[in-house]
């Protein structure tokens, strides 16, 4: 069904050329209009967060001229961050054909490859609605998973964030951690290995989660991809909601942590 | 796929010397998991764990920090960016630079360090032996080669010396960890408090011209300290070697393996009496100078250092001078002895970095410095040498954008302050904390551009271990507990006089002063200096005339000093001033709490 989660820029620019694949560029609209892939559209993700329904989503995803067989490719600027988010949201309506940008737009234009500052002309299409609920956690589901031995929640924020709260019983793999110097993610031997050393073998189920919408948490959820773990859950809503929920939260205790950062 | 996408690399200097090992990273990942499965003692783990270079962390067993070892400082452009890197992805996005010119990853997941590790090899850096009973990071002040007041380099030999002891069999399993300090001068060093202190020296005999060392031995701060004594009035060049070798062999023999807290090689110095000592070091170096002569010499690189000439467009493009730069100048450069270039330090709070900024230096490195890469220092700095004067306000500029360009680094204003509870199991109190708010106040009273107060110093550890190296401060501070009925509140024990040039001498302990009143006193002791000085006196001069004896102001003794600062001592009840109970960056009331110590480790 989905080929495959990373698309590389070799890929993309001789789909590009076929004209078969519809790119979307999902960094703010201002920055769009400056330049961006050839023939991309754009989605600035606060456009979809402002209401992320799905029958809102669908239509959004038709009037960029997708439908269920159109292959999809996200970018962003934003370390992949909100690519992902994008991404998996197209996955979550059932879509099968999505991937990402291995690399960000700067990265891209670092690079010296093809930018443009047209707008290409698109009808609308018709997708249909299969949602994806294994592909996403809630809150409850959360609760009572994280006390299963074969899930394993992880927490993408940064380890200052980590140790001043946290969903109990998480594991903290910072964003960071995920992409490489010059790519969103690492090489799959890096990634597979990094995991092996947190001990999170092939066949638990692993959660995601971040500080609010998922972003940081949906690059791990296609890290993870990468690397062919079967199943993964976005927990979109992530820790915001699960403080405002009063949901349990943990601390690393008896240490200033935070005065050994020079932010 | 092959790619046609190909990134050009970045130029710059690359390190000379690759200090890493591949295999070590795998054998550190295979190691945590025999651990984590119960098939390893811990204390066998952890005397392994510390041999690689990753302490323990406050309060827990799930995190380590990594000490990474810079030789004699030195750190090029593409490891900045390594670091920069290694810092976002498993430590906290800020790095530290350290009093012996390490830098750390503090917060790393033990199970993430051998991915450090496995980074580090791809820029030639190793954590080994950076902590653990070994010869620990190979100091050199970060002057040497640029200092107006040295006989000769002493960098090439401070790295050879490295080097040699890296890996070597013979300081696998010493009694306890191991210092090598190289200075370039008496002024810019610390030879007198570490295990082995040496000052290049040249001599001329018949004409001929000699290079060598003053050799200092068995100094060394702690729960105790001393002051290190001289070997002889020469060792030449042949010898350094030979020496190294004889102490490091005596201290492996003789030295306490028993009593954990007596077992530095001062302790045994101290027990034996210097001159016995004396003659056991010259007698085993002759032992080692005819056994080993053919087989061990140091691997001594005296070839030149490239400097390039950097093409750039001239400072003075006619933007005006930012603001600023004349006070930054004033404290934050030094003239080197090569006419026209000057060396600069950065001031860092208590040594931290972002990731982003360790960029930005990189960067800078490439762009302004001749030699091209960065040495860290003794004071949780880094300095970037060979910068053309013209060039100057342009990179206080750059410096400028990355919050990089606060002024009074080679001043007081720069205090030294250990982890504290930021991270360290033994830590009572915030001492990290503490240097920063006191050098916040110190920059916003503009006491940096203060010439009385330029040579003096301040450095604050978090217990009396001296790891901040509180006792060879002009004003320095451990922390500990105080008590009022049943709440406790943080303290510091105050001390004074203490210095670490050629007349080294540890502080004299005045009184103990609550956490939240060590700015005032330390402004007390300001204030009482300026109404009290003779017209030459600094606030060094002043204090130290005072703990000799040799005062010549109104304020005769240690004991005036305490009188002055007696008020701030006073204790308010919790309900009058409840911050008075709680510790920088805490909120919450202050309690003691420490964890087992890995210092003996
Ligand atoms: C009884 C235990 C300890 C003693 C006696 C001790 C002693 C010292 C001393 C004297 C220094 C000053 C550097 C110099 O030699 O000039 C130092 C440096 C340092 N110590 Fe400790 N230490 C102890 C435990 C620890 C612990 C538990 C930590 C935290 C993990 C720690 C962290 C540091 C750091 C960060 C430095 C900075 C210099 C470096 O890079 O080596 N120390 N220590
Ligand atoms: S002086 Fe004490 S608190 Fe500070 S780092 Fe050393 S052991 Fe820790």
């Amino acid at each position: 069904m989905n080929t495959k989660p990373i698309i590389d820029a070799d890929s993309l620019r001789s789909l590009l050329r076929d004209n078969s694949v519809r790119v979307i560029d999902v960094r703010r609209k201002e920055d769009y209009k400056k330049d961006h892939i050839p023939k991309s559209v754009n989605l600035p993700l606060a456009d979809l967060l402002s209401d992320d329904n799905p029958e809102r989503v669908l239509k959004m995803v038709q009037s960029l001229g997708i439908d269920d067989q159109t292959p999809v490719v996200a970018y962003d600027d934003t370390f992949g961050a909100l690519a992902s988010r994008v991404a998996w949201t197209l996955q979550y309506l059932g879509h099968g054909d999505v991937s990402l940008l291995e690399m960000t737009y700067g990265q891209w234009k670092s690079l010296g490859l093809e930018t443009d500052a047209g707008e290409p002309s698109i009808g609308t299409k018709t997708h249909s609605m299969t949602l994806k609920p294994e592909i996403m956690a809630t809150a409850d589901y959360l609760e009572k998973a994280k006390e299963n031995k074969n899930v394993t929640v992880i927490d993408n924020r940064e380890r200052l964030n980590y140790l001043e709260q946290h969903i109990p019983g998480s594991i903290n793999i910072p964003y960071r951690t995920l992409a490489s110097e010059d790519k969103i993610l690492r090489p799959k031997d890096e990634l597979k290995r990094l995991l092996q050393n947190r001990g999170i073998s092939d066949n638990v189920e692993v959660i995601t989660y971040c500080g609010s919408v998922g972003t940081l948490s949906g690059l791990a959820y296609y890290a993870l991809k990468s690397i062919d773990h079967q199943n993964v859950k976005l927990y979109v809503r992530s820790f915001k909601e699960w403080k405002n929920l009063n949901k349990p939260i943990v601390k690393q205790e008896n240490a200033d942590y935070w005065d050994l950062s020079a932010e | 796929m092959s790619s046609t996408v190909v990134k050009p690399a970045r130029d710059g200097k690359t390190p000379k010397i690759n200090w890493a090992r591949a295999e070590e990273a795998e054998n550190f990942a295979k190691t945590v998991k025999l651990f984590r499965q119960g098939k390893i003692a811990p204390d066998s783990f952890r005397r392994f764990r510390l041999q690689h270079g990753a302490y323990g962390t406050r309060m827990t067993d799930d995190y380590a920090m990594v000490r990474i070892k810079l030789p004699a400082g030195e750190i090029y452009p593409n490891q900045l960016e390594k670091l920069a890197h290694l810092s976002e992805a498993f430590s906290i996005g800020s790095a530290h630079v350290s009093t012996r010119q390490n830098i750390q990853l503090h917060w790393v997941v033990l199970e993430d360090v051998s991915e450090i590790m496995r980074s580090l090899t791809q820029v030639g850096l190793t954590s080994r032996e950076a902590c653990g009973n070994s010869v620990r990071n190979v100091m050199c002040s970060p002057l040497a080669g640029v200092c107006d007041a040295e006989e000769f380099d002493a960098t090439p030999y401070a790295i050879a010396t490295a080097k040699f002891f890296l890996r070597n069999p013979l300081n696998q399993a010493l009694p306890r960890k191991f210092k090598f300090n190289f200075t370039c001068c008496e002024k810019h060093g610390m030879v007198r408090m570490t295990d082995v202190g040496l000052i290049p020296q040249i001599r001329s005999i018949d004409g001929k011209t000699q290079r060598g060392f003053k050799i200092f031995l068995g100094g060394g701060l702690g729960n105790k300290s001393f002051v290190g004594h001289q070997l002889e009035d020469f060792t030449p060049e042949e010898d350094l070697l030979y020496t190294s070798i004889a102490v490091l062999r005596i201290f492996d023999r003789l030295g306490d393996r028993k009593n954990m807290a007596r077992n530095r090689m001062r302790y045994l110095v101290d027990q034996m009496g210097w001159e016995q000592f004396q003659n056991l070091v010259l007698k085993e170096r002759a032992i080692v100078r005819a056994t080993q002569s053919v087989i061990v010499t140091l691997d001594i690189d005296n070839t030149p250092a490239k400097i390039s000439n950097l093409i750039r467009i001239s400072g003075s493009d006619g933007k005006s001078i930012p603001d600023g730069f004349s006070r930054w100048r004033k404290n934050n450069t030094y003239e080197q002895k090569q006419k026209g270039y000057h060396s600069i330090s950065l001031t860092l709070e208590a040594g931290d970095i972002t990731a982003n900024q360790l960029r930005a230096l990189a960067d800078i490195c490439r762009e302004f410095s001749a030699e091209g890469y960065a040495r860290t220092g003794f004071n949780q700095d880094v300095l970037i040498r060979w910068i053309q004067e013209s060039d100057l306000a342009q990179l206080y500029s750059r410096l400028l954008e990355m919050g990089l360009a606060n002024p009074g680094s080679l001043t007081m204003a720069h205090p030294v302050g250990c982890s504290g509870t930021t991270s360290c199991n033994l830590a009572l109190t915030n001492s990290h904390r503490l240097a920063k708010e006191i050098q916040r106040k110190f920059l916003d009273l503009k006491l940096d551009e203060d010439n009385d107060l330029r040579d003096s110093s301040i450095k604050i550890s978090g217990c009396p271990n001296s790891c901040g190296q509180h006792e060879i401060a002009t004003i320095g501070f451990f922390g500990g507990g105080g008590r009022n009925d049943k709440d406790m509140y943080p303290v510091y024990q105050l001390s004074i006089g203490g210095r670490s040039d050629g007349e080294t001498m540890l502080g004299v302990n005045v009184l103990r002063i609550p956490a939240k009143r060590v700015i005032p006193a330390i402004l007390k002791i300001i204030e009482t200096f300026k109404a009290d000085k003779k017209p030459n006196d600094t606030l060094k001069s002043w204090i130290h005339k005072i703990i000799t004896g040799h005062s010549d102001s109104n304020t005769k003794s240690i004991a005036d000093i305490k009188k002055i600062l007696l008020p701030f001592t006073v204790v308010p009840s919790i309900t009058d001033d409840k911050d008075f109970y709680a510790d920088y960056g805490n909120d919450s009331t202050y309690h003691t709490k420490t964890g087992k110590g890995e210092c003996a480790a």
